[in-house]
């Protein structure tokens, strides 16, 4: 669990069944212990009518607990870009009363939010916990390049080259952390890279 | 005064009654300017002057937010309350110097919504004659479901049928009309906000309904100025200004307090604002509480008291005024 910061770093709860007609979780890796330990404090016949869509991520472990909780249906995705058109679609045909439940890293939740944020839903209204890596999705605040699972402090811009420090300004609208140059004055002058979002 | 009562001085412009219980008011700047800007779902304080008795009542402003040549409210008639409304039906008319306070929206909209859901139960409407003005002004996408009593005490029920058409859905409970709330809840896009202004039981029901089927809090927004209860007197000590006031059977506390110099800040004079929240030093007695304000937590635990609508019964009671 990171720590506060600055206004606009996220935090994340802890999930726990709220009222509603409909659950949709939407996990990663990790995340979905976030889901199998909600279960123990969730009424009987709460995941009747639950959707649960999974990323398990290179590892690939954790389906056998979801698919233990005989959720309403459980989708197995590859990545998030190959859930994105089925997340955008369940939430347009969606009605007042479908809770949402997103658990795992902070690149997943980040980006599962900002769909959710497009669709009408306010942030205050989503379950989050943060499960697994601290690696961050960075936006370069120059190029405007998005790079993926930034684990170093500072860190390289995967789109201009620029040398980056990774700053706890995070951006809902974007799902990413602001990055900003850090040797603007002379770019001869390297500071250590240290690897500490893991 | 403190907080948001700053004053306005106006004109009553005119005085129209629109049925047997509801009559509109209509206000101008002395001055000739225009008034402040104002959103839909805001109110004014209104001050009565009643002989040697002022009354500061709440009224939403029920105009279109697009005009500030005038503002206006609509009044039913209590019989039975402190005589307030009957003091406006009966005392007002047309070329009346009044005062009122500038626009303060505690009850606005959520501009981010998708769809706007509004159900108004009777007097309950005027807030929403403000906002479906605004909302209509920017294309945006709203449905009202509003119930009245009979046809001839549904107030503006014509004009927002004549503006809005099938945007506007009456129920009438002569004819046992009732909304289908579990339903109408069900069937709504992802992204509505609902409001709801009317009786205190129907803002219960339908905040209560909606939390069972799902709807996050922070979609669901709610109006309902409590009028201060008349009560049997009682004493207050003021520790802080070091005063002992009475509080009379048709006074309010905060209206008690006021009387005898002491200010505490305010916004609605209704229970909604927190404003005027004021710690308990010590009591012994029972408090009544009639706020929407404190939490359940704080109404049991004898610290907190709203003095604008909430009043006590008992031996003793110290407040840090």
């Amino acid at each position: 669990m990171a720590a506060k910061t600055i206004i606009s770093r996220p935090i994340y709860g802890t999930l726990s069944p709220q009222p509603g007609k409909h659950h949709l979780f939407i996990a990663d890796a990790e995340g979905a212990l976030a889901i199998t330990d909600m279960a123990g404090k969730a009424p009987s016949g709460f995941f009747d009518g639950a959707e649960i869509v999974f990323i398990p991520g290179p590892e690939g472990k954790h389906i056998a607990g979801l698919e233990a909780l005989k959720p309403a249906q459980l989708h197995i995705a590859p990545s998030f870009a190959s859930l994105l058109p089925r997340l955008r679609q369940t939430l347009t045909n969606a009605r007042m009363g479908l809770r949402l439940y997103l658990a795992g890293t902070e690149g997943l939740i980040g980006q599962a939010m900002q769909v959710a944020l497009e669709a009408g839903i306010d942030h205050t209204s989503m379950q989050t916990e943060h499960r697994g890596s601290l690696a961050r999705r960075m936006q370069c605040v120059h190029c405007k390049g998005i790079t993926e699972n930034v684990t170093t402090q500072p860190a390289l811009c995967s789109h201009c080259g620029l040398l980056l420090l990774v700053r706890d300004h995070y951006s809902r609208r974007l799902a990413a952390f602001q990055g900003v140059c850090i040797n603007a004055e002379d770019r001869s002058e390297i500071p250590p890279m240290e690897e500490i979002f893991r | 005064m403190s907080t948001g009562t700053t004053k306005l001085d106006v004109v009553v412009s005119d005085v129209v009654p629109v049925n047997e219980l509801v009559t509109r008011f209509h206000f101008r700047r002395r001055d000739g300017g225009l008034l402040p800007t104002f959103s839909g779902g805001a109110h004014v304080v209104v001050e009565m002057r009643d002989g040697d008795r002022t009354r500061l009542n709440p009224y939403s402003l029920m105009g279109s937010p697009l005009d500030t040549r005038e503002y206006t409210i609509s009044i039913r008639r209590d019989d039975a309350g402190r005589g307030g409304s009957l003091f406006m039906h009966r005392q007002v008319k047309p070329g009346l110097e009044m005062v009122i306070s500038y626009p303060v929206n505690l009850f606005s909209l959520d501009l981010r919504a998708k769809k706007h859901l509004m159900l108004a139960g009777g007097i309950g409407i005027t807030p929403f004659m403000a906002q479906t003005s605004q909302l209509a002004g920017t294309g945006g996408n709203f449905e009202l479901h509003y119930t009245c009593r009979t046809a001839s005490l549904g107030t503006y029920a014509d004009v927002l049928q004549q503006r809005y058409g099938n945007r506007v859905r009456l129920y009438h409970d002569d004819r046992e009309e009732r909304i289908d709330l579990d339903r109408l809840l069900s069937s709504q896009p992802l992204g509505t906000h609902l409001y709801v202004c009317g009786p205190a039981g129907m803002i219960n029901w339908v905040r209560d309904r909606a939390a069972s089927l799902g709807w996050p809090p922070e979609t669901v927004h709610f109006e309902h100025f409590a009028a201060p209860q008349p009560g049997a007197p009682f004493d207050v000590e003021l520790a802080v200004s070091g005063k002992t006031i009475q509080v009379g059977e048709q006074q309010s506390l905060l209206e008690a307090m006021e009387a005898a110099g002491v200010d505490p800040p305010y916004l609605c004079r209704g229970g909604v604002c927190g404003q005027c929240e004021t710690n308990v030093i010590s009591y012994e007695g029972k408090f009544i509480h009639n706020d929407h304000w404190l939490s359940d937590e704080d109404h049991k635990s004898g610290c907190k008291i709203m003095p604008c609508v909430s009043r006590f019964e008992g031996k003793s009671l110290i407040l840090e005024r």
